[in-house]
């Protein structure tokens, strides 16, 4: 069985992996980092969705061979000293999940879509997220969680963190 | 403490997990031990089982051990159906894993418990299985003729019921009407797909045993679980973790999940099942799949007679947990929000080779409600009325309530009118009109249309005594009960049993008000039937109106309690105390107080309470409701048609909802939005597709569409209210509103653009390769008969190219 190296959350892995072995279940059944959960068996509903140097990928569409030698980031390692990403805030603020269960794809692969557009349209973030299946929400408020976060995210850091600060206390 | 919870735009509490990815989904969870199942499903629509040879793959490594249909066939007893809906109901026999006949693609037929998922799924290629091939029966109508071949051939017939519902002289309504409409709709075959697919996990203790689920009823599944195998209720706990989505899928008693049991029985060890998606797609409880042959009788003012409903609903291979009684109970409906003078409704439900049919959101309501908002828009067409105005024409009142309707219910509450105003300002009726009209003038190739869908529904299922009428298995009660901690932090358990609804939110806010507490304060349990030993569970938009009411009443119980122990700390009498802000004051003497936190404590420590009270002000409350509740509301959609190409495209969609007191909008808004996307999905997208050999050719989401972002309009969303007079709260549910009014909402828009051409039906989903034969069948009118849909029926294949479905039915990813 081939060996890799594969740095998660911040933490680096190397185990022997069967070649056919899926990066999602890699990250699951191996890892324990069970906050990416898995939809479908056809790469369409993009829950598995998880970074690898930064871009999105559907874990259940990569091998975990090959992800040897990269950085994996997933839901569970976002957000820095136990602060939430301005995503996972705004999917919070505008009532963009009730399931939840797509939740951690939909939330990744709507970072990776702001990386490409700091300030994407309506139009946009609904052709961005096409690869993102929801049952719950009908996408209005996951298209406005999207359009809040890229906001926040485009804002000074300075200034976010004035805003923070008001925001904590009550 | 002045702020009111109930009414405010709380965000949910359950948030903070299902963001972080901290979530408890049941395949998360594997003891140490954990074995894993994956079960060999059947490539055949019908077959006998002729041999089941298991010897490979038991020898396979990593192998624990595999099971076919029979050897287990002593100790796995039949899968319950909770709804005998006639006294002559044809009910077979249903084996969670099949032994001597398969009838459908994806049933059970073997089973490789293994240490791990790879290694289970491989083992299954090494299971041999015969099968001696037996005729499909994939089409309703041919499963009903002279001669057909049988599913169950001992039942003689494909038929498993039929069952009557009539008030008023309906011979009289159609004798010399002026208008009589008669009209074929098919309600095609859905897959609910729940994002989070089917998991359970089995962990034995000695001879007790808790399941995991991804179920939305643990309540239900834990009694029947016990009556299916023979374990003691009261040694089986059921646990429905966190579970992403149901929407009736998962109000089911799965063969899988009884399998587990005994798998982790015979086996003493945890074992644990999880679906892929193209398993579920085969195995999970499909929806809808009717055909509704309609007579519509009315005066040429416009006004209702009467109406006929005659309908085929397929049952699929088996019934299951509630399957005959689904098309029942959109019995109730087929009137609408209008008055006439006579229904009759016969429903025969159908086997057939195909997966079993149950409840998928709106359960019933969908189809009646789709049937009579189309048969009012044909109406109109045929009086070359305005939809709304032929509408108006014949709904009740809003001074007519409480109303009986022909069906036998009482409306309690309702403002159509309003609604109807709301939903008119905020679409721009009739500036979309004149556009309409300018298209069609100038011979637009994109044409306009207008839906109109003005629904109601019943919710809050329901009235134990309506239930037992109607010969279900169990009452419709819901329980909760409320905690005071020590400390004076509140918990709050409840038997309803959410899946995505944020009752976590809304229950706490209710306790928050009732108690006078800070919503902060409260913690809500359920889902767990150690923790919440009394529920029935979440479905049918009951939650909140008999749940949310059961913890109403219990708190106000918790008050009383208190108010005891109130007065004997404040040496006054208990009526001289009032109660507010959580705080009970002597009247006139404001700074005499203890709030009930304080209370709470005094009654932990029962050092100084009167006599004969005592130490607790725990309570718990069951609330049976007296009657349904009947959300209603009025949607409009605009859609674009290319008559070149087909293709349909949504413009706007305004949904005005009446669901009567709101305890959290924001939960509101986004049961509407979500259910509106599923009800759009019928409409365009969604089709279950089986072929001729009763083959699913719609097992992977590539096949299946579920639409995206990018396939949904933005949806303008109002509300009225008008409170429930059935219940303190006021309250409706709102579940299933957007889900129950949007397909005809579409469909209607859709036949309107085409109008001028001829065009008064298109089958669903309305492809644009469907609506493109419609608009041609209009122009050479020697093709299929265009409003019959026969011709475009659901075995056309007209969601494209069908892949993976054939044959490759064993579970493999």
């Amino acid at each position: 069985m081939p060996p890799i190296r594969v740095e998660v959350d911040g933490a680096t892995y190397e185990d022997d992996v069967e070649p056919r072995l899926l990066l999602v279940h890699y990250l699951r059944d191996r890892l324990g980092k069970v906050g990416t959960p898995v939809g479908c068996d056809t790469g369409n509903c993009g829950a598995c969705t998880v970074l690898m140097d930064g871009l999105s990928v559907k874990s259940c569409s990569v091998l975990a061979v090959q992800a040897d030698g990269h950085d994996v980031t997933t839901v569970e390692g976002l957000g820095a000293g136990g602060a939430e990403h301005p995503m996972q805030r705004a999917f919070h603020e505008e009532h963009a999940l009730q399931c939840g269960y797509c939740t951690p794809g939909m939330i990744m692969a709507s970072i990776d879509l702001l990386r490409e557009n700091a300030d994407p349209s309506e139009a946009e973030i609904r052709d961005g997220l096409e690869g993102n299946l929801c049952r719950c929400t009908g996408y209005q408020n996951i298209v406005r969680a999207v359009r809040r976060a890229a906001g926040e995210m485009r804002r000074p850091a300075e200034e976010r963190a004035t805003a923070e600060e008001r925001e904590a206390t009550p | 403490m002045t702020v009111e919870e109930v009414g405010a735009p709380r965000r949910r509490v359950e948030d903070a997990r299902l963001v972080t990815g901290r979530t408890r989904w049941t395949d998360n969870m594997a003891p140490a031990g954990t074995l894993y199942v994956a079960f060999l499903r059947s490539p055949q629509a019908h077959a006998r089982i002729t041999r089941v040879d298991t010897a490979r793959a038991k020898e396979r490594p990593g192998v624990v051990a595999v099971f076919g249909g029979a050897d287990l066939a002593e100790e796995q007893g039949s899968l319950p159906c909770a709804w005998v809906v006639t006294e002559d109901m044809r009910h077979p026999e249903h084996p969670p894993m099949a032994v001597e006949e398969v009838r459908y693609v994806g049933e059970p037929v073997a089973c490789v418990v293994a240490r791990d998922r790879y290694a289970a799924v491989d083992a299954l290629e090494d299971i041999d299985v015969d099968y001696e091939p037996l005729p499909a029966v994939v089409d309703m109508e041919e499963a009903l003729a002279e001669g057909a071949n049988l599913v169950h051939a001992d039942l003689g017939t494909n038929a498993s019921y039929t069952w009557v519902f009539e008030n008023g002289d309906l011979d009289a309504a159609l004798r010399d009407a002026p208008v009589v409409l008669e009209r074929r709709y098919v309600q095609q075959r859905l897959i609910p797909t729940a994002m989070e697919p089917r998991s359970v996990l089995c962990v034995p203790e000695g001879d007790e045993f808790t399941l995991y689920s991804a179920t939305q009823i643990p309540h239900i599944l834990r009694l029947m679980l016990a009556t299916v195998t023979g374990i003691p209720e009261h040694r089986i706990r059921v646990v429905a973790p966190d579970v992403g989505g149901g929407f009736g899928s998962k109000l089911q008693v799965y063969g899988e999940e009884v399998l587990a049991l005994l798998l982790a029985r015979r086996l003493g060890r945890p074992v644990k099942w999880t679906e892929t998606r193209s398993e579920g797609n085969m195995a999970v409880h499909h929806g809808r799949d009717q055909i509704q042959r309609l007579t519509l009788a009315a005066e040429r003012d416009g006004r209702i007679r009467g109406l006929k409903v005659d309908l085929l609903a397929d049952m699929g291979a088996y019934l299951m947990l509630v399957t005959p009684g689904i098309p029942l109970l959109g019995a109730f409906m087929y009137n609408g929000i209008y008055k006439m003078d006579a229904l009759s409704f016969t429903c025969t439900g159908v086997f057939t080779t195909k997966t079993p049919t149950d409840a998928y959101r709106g359960a019933g309501r969908p189809e009646a409600t789709y049937a009579i908002e189309r048969l009012m828009d044909e109406l109109a067409a045929e009086l070359d009325l305005d939809p709304i105005e032929v509408r108006r024409r014949n709904w009740i009142g809003h001074g007519e309530f409480p109303y009986e309707t022909i069906a036998g219910l009482t409306y309690d509450s309702g403002d159509y009118e309003s609604a109807t105003e709301k939903a008119l300002q905020l679409f721009e009726y009739d500036k979309l009109r004149a556009e309409q009209a300018d298209r069609r003038e100038r011979r637009d190739p994109v044409q306009l249309g207008i839906g109109v869908s003005t629904f109601t529904e019943m919710c809050g299922l329901a009235p134990s005594r309506v239930l037992g009428s109607l010969s279900y298995g169990a009452g419709g009660w819901e329980h909760a009960s409320v905690r005071i901690l020590p400390s004076g932090k509140v918990e709050v358990v409840t038997g309803s049993s959410a899946h995505g609804q944020g009752h976590e939110t809304a229950w706490a806010q209710i306790a928050a008000d009732r108690l006078g507490v800070p919503f902060e304060d409260v913690k809500v349990l359920h889902g767990d039937t150690a923790v919440s030993p009394k529920g029935m569970d979440t479905y049918g938009s009951r939650s909140l109106a008999v749940g949310g009411v059961a913890l109403y009443s219990a708190c106000d119980k918790v008050v009383e309690k208190a108010r005891r122990v109130a007065a004997h700390l404040l040496e006054a009498s208990e009526q001289d105390l009032d109660f507010s802000g959580g705080r009970f004051s002597v009247r006139g003497v404001a700074d005499e107080g203890r709030t009930l936190q304080e209370v709470a404590l005094a009654a932990f420590a029962a050092h100084d309470l009167p006599d004969g009270i005592e130490p607790s002000l725990d309570s718990d409350a069951t609330h049976d409701p007296d009657n349904f509740s009947f959300p209603h509301g009025t949607h409009l959609c605009a859609a674009e048609v290319d008559t070149e190409t087909g293709m349909v495209t949504l413009r706007s969609y305004v949904a005005v909802d009446d669901v009567g007191k709101v305890v959290n909008p924001l939960i509101v808004e986004g049961q509407v939005h979500g259910g509106l996307a599923q009800g759009i999905a019928q409409a365009l997208y969604e089709e279950a597709v089986y072929d001729a050999d009763g083959n699913l050719t719609t097992t992977t989401m590539a096949d299946y569409l579920v639409p995206s972002a990018a396939d949904l309009p933005v949806f303008v969303t109002d509300r009225t209210e008008t409170p429930a007079t059935t219940n303190p709260l006021g309250v409706k549910g709102v579940g299933e509103a957007g889900t129950i009014a949007s397909t005809p909402a579409v469909v209607n828009a859709i036949v309107d653009a085409l109008r001028p051409f001829g065009v008064r039906d298109v089958p669903m989903p309305c492809t644009p390769e469907r609506v493109w034969r419609a608009l041609r069948a209009e122009e050479e009118p020697d093709e299929s008969e265009p409003g019959a849909g026969g011709g475009l029926g659901s075995a056309d294949g007209g969601l494209g190219p069908a892949g993976g479905g054939s044959g490759s039915a064993g579970g493999a990813r």
